[in-house]
């Protein structure tokens, strides 16, 4: 088991009337990353403010590698790095002037900074632009540069607040593979996303956020089982025999209008060739078959009764 | 005035040490901006220059030769060395609405928000921008002073009073920024940050700087006498004409301190609230 390098009790924040946290309750292990997955208003950025220090809760505790944000606050400073959902890099200087100024900021002292810096362009492929303003600067390099700043001084808690928002796939991609360098080396991960999508491929642990409360936790695998949304879309070629399937396949639900057949699956191939043996066995011929994967809509479905993300989502 | 300027106000500061450090970092940034972005720097540079010529070259035939014991033929002559002083602390206060814009301008940066999750103290943030205006008031103050030469501006002073002078300019400058950085803190938008600093622009010209306050309406009279711009402007011609510039000293040095403390406490208490975005 690991230790807790970032805790959360009964924290809550209202501002004004409106309620954003009502009372979130959140341990993730040292060197591990967690998801805190939830739809826009769900209190993510609000959580992550409260943990980097940036505002204080109303109620509750919060600790970050072992320092209270309220009690501690320069402590937990020295220990996190955040990267948030807007650009924190100053466009009138170059990118390396950003990283030196995180440098001297975080007093590295001028020969670390120098290699760390250095290290720093490289590794997140910016070596070549590095001495342009950043008006020059694409969103995914701006992106980098702005987490590049964060690691200036290889912090060990990091917060990471919708890291992929606007980015294209390709930088999307780049953004997780430094993700997961990060947590092989060790740090400890908190991020934020509405997508169920990157929170399974990044995080050990997931955390649903809504309305202001954590309303389920644990590893992928867990929160999908949680899931129902997962299935099988069959079309036939003709009604009869999208009927005889339907009575062969009791779970099933039919769609006649569209000749197709909606079997509740999680898409295991051992599972889908004993579905089509069954098809095939009793001579029901398959036009078309497709594998629906859970979404973030389904867990919100599953986990809230509600569908109000649907929409808001690409 | 530094160590003012940049020790920690939280007695719970872990680091003391660090916070001259971090203000010189953050004073280096500031400069490195108005590098790039010359456009506001060069304003509060120039603007006091072209105010001198526009002032001599108009008025200040008109205003010398009204001025005691000036003869109608050397009015402009006189009143350029009556009305320096005068221009030197306008130069000073007008800096106070660029200082404002770019502390206002600083709080809609997402780099503001990096800074304050990182340990640095929140007063060597302000420093930055309070040392950084310093310098470019300075550099307008060096300008107006040479071209008020070029035009028949003949100080008498003697070095200690020529240092003595250029040390309350700089004060005062440095006193004027850290309202200015509260000013502009307290701004709602980069729009309207410029609007109360340029009431402190106006203040000089309610002060002996630019006609004897005798000449002026009693209730204005009575304001002009106990606005801070008058015994600093007074304390100026003292020390470059030579002239003992008296309790106007030490009534300017007062002045420093309180306006110092003001816009510490102001930009202090309001900046956590402000910063949040």
């Amino acid at each position: 088991m690991h230790s807790t390098a970032i805790s959360l009790e009964g924290l809550r924040k209202s501002y004004g009337d409106k309620m954003v946290l009502d009372g979130v309750d959140l341990g993730v292990g040292t060197g591990t990353v967690t998801a805190l997955l939830g739809q826009n208003g769900a209190g993510k950025t609000t959580t992550i403010h409260i943990l980097s220090t940036l505002i204080h809760a109303d109620a509750g505790t919060a600790s970050v590698a072992g320092c209270d944000v309220a009690g501690d606050p320069d402590g937990v400073r020295a220990a996190i790095g955040l990267t948030g959902q807007f650009s924190a890099v100053d466009d009138l200087l170059t990118g390396e002037e950003n990283l030196y100024l995180m440098a001297r900021l975080r007093h590295l002292g001028a020969k670390r900074s120098r290699t760390r810096v250095a290290e720093l362009l490289e590794q997140f492929d910016l070596a070549e632009s590095a001495r342009n303003r950043l008006s020059t600067y694409s969103g995914g390099m701006r992106r980098r540069l702005d987490l590049a700043m964060t690691l200036v001084a290889t912090p060990s808690v990091i917060f990471l607040d919708e890291p992929t928002s606007g980015l294209d796939p390709r930088s999307r991609h780049t953004m997780w593979d430094m993700v997961r360098n990060l947590v092989a080396e060790g740090t400890t991960v908190l991020l934020t996303t509405q997508h169920l999508e990157e929170a399974d491929r990044l995080a050990d642990r997931i955390a649903v956020l809504d309305g202001g409360r954590i309303v389920a936790e644990g590893t992928p695998d867990e929160l999908k089982r949680l899931v129902p949304g997962g299935h099988v879309r069959l079309r036939f070629a003709d009604a009869a025999t999208l009927g005889s399937a339907a009575q062969l396949l009791q779970e099933s639900e039919s769609d006649e209008s569209g000749l197709s057949l909606t079997v509740p699956s999680q898409g295991e191939p051992a599972a889908l060739r004993a579905l089509l043996n069954r098809l095939d066995a009793a001579n029901l011929p398959v036009d078309h078959l497709s594998i629906h994967t859970p979404d973030l809509d389904d867990v919100f479905f599953a986990l809230t009764g509600r569908v109000e993300t649907k929409g808001t989502l690409p | 005035m530094t160590t003012t300027a940049a020790s920690p106000v939280r007695p719970g500061a872990k680091r003391p040490s660090h916070a001259v450090a971090d203000a010189i970092t953050l004073l280096r940034r500031n400069l490195l901006h108005m590098v790039r972005y010359p456009g506001l720097s060069l304003f509060t540079i120039l603007g006091p220059v072209v105010a001198l010529l526009f002032i001599v070259h108009v008025f200040g035939g008109t205003l010398g030769a009204g001025l005691p014991g000036v003869d109608a033929g050397g009015g402009r002559e006189a009143y350029v060395s009556y009305v320096l002083p005068g221009i030197l602390m306008v130069t000073v206060a007008s800096s106070a609405g660029g200082v404002a814009i770019t502390a206002a301008m600083d709080m809609t940066e997402g780099i503001t928000a990096r800074f304050r999750t990182m340990a640095i103290s929140r007063s060597a943030v302000l420093a930055g921008h309070v040392l950084g205006n310093t310098i470019v008031g300075l550099i307008a103050v060096v300008l107006v002073f040479g071209v008020g030469l070029l035009i028949g501006f003949r100080p008498t002073a003697d070095l200690p009073g020529w240092l003595s002078a250029l040390g309350l300019i700089a004060l005062t400058c440095y006193a004027i920024s850290w309202l200015g950085v509260a000013m502009g803190i307290q701004a709602k938008s980069v729009e309207t940050a410029s609007n109360w600093p340029l009431l402190l622009t106006l203040l000089p010209f309610l002060g002996s700087g630019f006609v004897p306050t005798a000449s002026m309406p009693e209730w204005l009279q009575w304001f002009a006498q106990y606005q801070p711009f008058t015994p600093l402007i007074e304390a100026l011609r003292g020390l470059l004409f030579g002239t003992d510039p008296g309790w106007n000293l030490w009534v300017s040095l007062g002045w420093c301190v309180v306006i110092i403390a003001i816009g510490y406490a102001w930009s202090m208490s309001i900046y956590e609230r402000r910063s949040v975005r």
